[in-house]
């Protein structure tokens, strides 16, 4: 099991990031006013983080970063993740993972 | 210079509108025709005031126009070189009431003075004298009409001179205008490259992509003036929904046309975009990254949809808080980008001349104002499609025409304001 997989499973919420993306920093500040806490991969920050990037091309993400893993399945980029909020599809999604506030 | 066989006058001219004087003098004596019957009805009594249309045809006298005539024709003419025909002159003016579009023709009348023995000549003569003979009555009333027509026609052409000139100096404004705008442009776009040879090609490139968004802005602001009409006509008229459904898409599928071409042009100049120059002033003083606010769209649907279901109010409840968490979330983020390049151009030591590896990787930094462009973009469409779908289609509609008109004032707004008069100077 490749490792972007594998860290996409261990947590309700996961987000692969890049210390210097600044959309990336966008999602973050969006879960935080939503008022909840991803698990943030930073790939600039992590030794394997061209393979990762490679493999979250595989599955399909147009940019390696943002991608956003809820229930270890894969939500999207920055698109997904805005579209599914203001349909009001983001939080149902997000909550028997996380208590919101 | 003889004339021969020319056919007799026909003179005419016009003067017109608010000096209210007679339209149109005609002396019609055609070809060949003898001057019988009384002298005041042969002379100058068409009177048609014509108030849409000056026709204005002024054909060349005869040399018949001789001696005893000179009485009726407009003293300040002098003698010209024959010409056979000065020509037909049409015009067509709209009278709209405003009596300041006066205009005037006088024709020019040769009335070259030729004795010849020729029948018709001699036939005008007699005729002439007949009505010289006649009191001065009528003539002194031809000549003080033709005094006020002179009169007319001379302020006419005042008139129209004025305003040509008017004309001119607009004209020559708009130009240099253009000429500042044009070389304000190509300064915007200069500082946008780094290196010396390589803009040169590339804002080429760049400029066309402006220019053909421009063209197509300008379309799309008509179109949707149109469909805003449109709307706003079905809605009075009370067609059925599945014709207003139409519309509704239509209307939608309008504003996704207009974010297609903003995502293309952004590609060419994001900065350009963002500017927000392609839009008006007021329309710029609300703008959010390269357009309008999507929470702004929700304040001003919103009032306009009464009545909303509690199920709606819920719905529409919910969209303006995620719209503006997402809002919010894409701000920072901009802010966040703003800090990242300031802090990578201003990097590094300034006492050495090269600055190319920080400019350089700003380059790279600023890459990612088209994603923020597109996300702003994608954030709008997405507003409005839940929108849509939260709303009946009478509700969508009436939403529509809200918004369009909204952006509609602003536009209206701007050109008020752009035109408003100078403030006094102060002493």
């Amino acid at each position: 099991m490749d490792k972007v997989t594998r860290l996409a499973s261990e947590n309700g919420l996961v987000l692969f990031s890049k210390s210097s993306c600044c959309l990336c920093y966008a999602v973050k500040i969006l879960f935080q006013e939503i008022g909840v806490t991803p698990t943030v991969y930073e790939l600039d920050q992590d030794p394997e983080g061209r393979e990762m990037e490679r493999a979250l091309m595989r599955l399909g993400c147009s940019a390696p970063v943002p991608a956003v893993f809820i229930g270890g399945k894969l939500v999207g980029s920055t698109n997904e993740v805005m579209s599914l909020h203001l349909s009001g599809g983001l939080i149902p999604l997000l909550r028997p993972y996380h208590s919101m506030c | 210079m003889p004339f021969s066989n020319l056919p007799l006058l026909v003179y005419i001219y016009q003067i017109w509108e608010e000096e209210g004087i007679e339209a149109i003098e005609t002396w019609n004596v055609g070809e060949q025709q003898e001057l019988e019957g009384d002298e005041e009805s042969k002379l100058s009594i068409a009177l048609d005031i014509n108030s849409t249309c000056a026709k204005v045809a002024f054909f060349i006298i005869s040399k018949s126009m001789n001696s005893p005539t000179p009485q009726f024709v407009p003293s300040r003419l002098g003698i010209y070189e024959p010409i056979h025909q000065i020509g037909i002159w049409g015009e067509n003016f709209k009278s709209n009431g405003n009596p300041n579009t006066s205009t005037s023709v006088i024709v020019e009348v040769d009335n070259k003075l030729e004795n010849e023995s020729e029948t018709t000549s001699h036939e005008m003569l007699t005729a002439s004298n007949n009505y010289k003979q006649e009191a001065s009555k009528p003539i002194d009333k031809i000549q003080r009409r033709l005094a006020q027509n002179r009169e007319a026609a001379r302020k006419s052409r005042l008139r129209k001179k004025a305003y040509v000139q008017q004309l001119e100096n607009s004209r020559l404004k708009l130009i240099q205008l253009e000429q500042e705008l044009q070389r304000a442009r190509q300064q915007g776009l200069y500082m946008g490259g780094v290196l010396e040879g390589s803009h040169i090609g590339f804002s080429g490139t760049v400029n066309s992509g402006i220019a053909a968004f421009e063209m197509e802005y300008g379309r799309w602001v008509d179109v949707q003036h149109r469909q805003i009409c449109e709307l706003r006509t079905a809605l009075n008229a009370h067609i059925s929904d599945i014709e207003l459904r139409i519309l509704v898409e239509s209307g939608i599928g309008h504003y996704f046309e207009l974010f297609r071409m903003k995502s293309t042009v952004a590609k060419a100049d994001v900065f350009y975009v963002i500017s927000g120059v392609w839009k008006t002033s007021a329309e710029r003083f609300f703008s959010w990254i390269g357009g309008f606010r999507p929470s702004e769209l929700l304040k001003v649907l919103v009032p306009q949809l009464d009545p909303l279901t509690e199920q709606q109010i819920l719905e529409v409840c919910n969209l303006k808080q995620s719209c503006q968490q997402a809002e919010d979330a894409l701000s920072q983020g901009m802010e966040k980008l703003q800090e990242t390049v300031s802090s990578t151009v201003a990097g590094g030591p300034v006492d050495e001349v090269s600055y190319i590896p920080q400019v350089a990787t700003a380059m790279e930094k600023l890459e990612a104002l088209v994603s923020f462009v597109n996300q702003a973009d994608h954030l709008r469409q997405e507003t409005l499609q839940q929108m849509s779908r939260i709303l009946t289609t009478r509700q969508a509609a009436r939403g529509l025409l809200a918004l369009g008109e909204y952006f509609h004032r602003l536009r209206a707004l701007s050109t008020l304001w752009a035109t408003r008069p100078p403030e006094p100077s102060l002493p």
